[in-house]
């Protein structure tokens, strides 16, 4: 497995929409330090950004490397190596490598900034924890859609049609839910509906710990209310620990019975 | 050296393959034939452990396919496509298989056969379909190993590269290895191959030498004796 990360770590690591990637973040942060002079509300700016864009370029990249290598997959199958670590390989040679641009691009300018002088390390250490998991979670939920779609289009198609769900539509769902339903107590409904979407639940996360959980109404009252803070940071990193791994879990099932 | 017993494999309703034996035993050149879809890349896929089978047992150098991946150290493949990732160097990607697979020696002397070295620093993204083809070729001749399989391994090459090939497999022949082409060129099959294995509808209608085909169909040519071949069976 690791010889085939090394491998398709180094084909992403010269690819130039890495360095795309990674400049956006840094312009980006750079921007919003030296322009804005307030860190932790560039935190919160970052964190919407990350929000949104980290389970975008994760879906469409992880989509796109896997359609391009196809037949360099099947190269690979060809050779005396398992299949679980041809495909555990590549989804590790995409996520780790989208992972560090996002590392780089934002740590790199907070680092300049004299980040480790100041109280919002913490904050900025949670935010860039969180954009990896979702790096991870959605490069593992895009081969999952890949794999089970032979058709380039139509798996374009269920990538972006995934994203929009996760990032837009489960919001407005969510939320219109809790509207029609004001009259019930809902603290368990909207907890758990914020655990089942990794992108709601990295927001929550993030805000939970900025302590400006008021904002948020209900779901931060309710959170602050059941978990505490530490209690509650860690069963929601566990959530997106699990968000990982049964995605993984089933490239590697479905990988073992493919026709390729 | 290969032993392949009722193998049966369909993709949704269509059966591509049913209940069909091959067995290899000797070392030479065999050439699998038959019209379009008559499931020749689904065998050799099988062979290779890309499909898998609803039924039946693929024995090659007496191992069980199913069991291990190791059972392709015996075996080295040339796809039909050859596409590698795009930022690797030519170079890096010999490395990459080397790794994979283990040493050999035999690298410098197919570059120079080649004429690659002019390539080794450029990234494979960067190269033609001949070239890559040519890269394609190193990376499956590099090794020793007792089986070759080759899908259409004269897919984009000039001349010069061609003869080179056809001395590749010869050599590879006199070297005692079992060697599977499948290809459309039956000029091509008819100089290189000493039997042919001819499937039609996921059955073998035919294997044996192309000496005996002609007889059989009182046919001159290899192309006319496959056309005699392929409307027996529409009757």
């Amino acid at each position: 497995m690791f010889k085939i990360l090394k491998y398709s770590f180094y084909d992403l690591a010269r690819s130039r929409w890495s360095y795309i990637y990674f400049l956006f973040y840094f312009i980006l942060a750079l921007v919003l330090l030296f322009l804005n002079h307030d860190l932790s509300k560039a935190v919160i700016t970052l964190m919407n950004v990350i929000i949104i864009l980290v389970p975008l370029i994760g879906t469409i990249f992880g989509v796109m490397y896997y359609y391009n290598s196809r037949e360099f997959t099947e190269l690979l199958l060809a050779q005396p190596i398992k299949r679980k670590s041809i495909f555990l390989g590549q989804y590790l040679g995409i996520a780790i490598s989208l992972s560090l641009s996002l590392l780089l691009g934002i740590g790199i300018p907070f680092v300049i900034y004299g980040l480790f002088n100041s109280a919002a390390i913490w904050d900025f250490s949670l935010l860039l924890l969180t954009g990896v998991f979702l790096t991870f979670i959605f490069v593992a939920l895009a081969f999952n859609i890949s794999i089970d779609n032979e058709n380039k289009i139509k798996g374009f198609g269920y990538a972006v049609l995934l994203w929009l769900f996760m990032a837009v539509i489960y919001d407005g769902l969510f939320l219109m839910s809790l509207v029609m339903f004001e009259d019930y107590p809902l603290d368990k409904f909207s907890l758990i509906g914020s655990m089942l979407n990794p992108i709601d639940l990295s927001r929550t996360l993030i805000l939970l710990k900025l302590d400006i959980s008021v904002l948020m109404g209900y779901t931060g009252a309710v959170f602050k209310q059941y978990f505490g803070t530490n209690v509650g940071l860690f069963t929601s990193l566990g959530v997106l620990f699990i968000w990982i791994i049964v995605p993984v879990r089933r490239i590697v099932i479905r990988a073992k019975r493919k026709d390729f | 050296m290969i032993e392949i017993n009722s193998l049966s494999k369909k993709f949704n309703k269509n059966v591509v393959l049913f209940d069909l034996d091959l067995l290899i035993e000797k070392a030479g050149i065999f050439a699998i034939l038959g019209p379009n879809g008559s499931g020749k890349t689904t065998l050799i896929k099988a062979i290779l452990g890309m499909v898998i089978p609803d039924d039946g047992e693929i024995m090659v150098a007496n191992i069980n396919i199913r069991k291990s991946s190791n059972y392709r150290y015996n075996l080295d493949y040339l796809p039909q496509i050859a596409n590698f990732p795009h930022n690797l160097k030519v170079r890096e990607l010999i490395a990459m298989i080397k790794d994979l697979r283990g040493e050999t020696d035999e690298e410098e002397n197919l570059i120079d056969r080649f004429n690659l070295y002019p390539f080794l620093d450029k990234k494979l993204g960067n190269l033609s379909g001949g070239t890559k083809q040519k890269v394609n070729i190193l990376l499956t001749f590099m090794y020793d190993s007792p089986i070759l399989i080759l899908d259409e391994p004269t897919t984009g090459l000039d001349p010069i590269a061609l003869i080179q090939l056809k001395k590749l497999i010869l050599e590879k022949k006199e070297a005692g290895k079992t060697i599977l082409i499948t290809s459309h060129i039956m000029s091509f099959v008819e100089e290189m191959t000493d039997e042919i294995v001819f499937l039609l509808e996921g059955k073998i209608h035919f294997k044996g030498l192309i000496q005996k085909l002609k007889q059989d169909t009182q046919q001159k040519d290899l192309e006319h004796a496959i056309a005699v071949l392929l409307e027996k069976s529409h009757v």
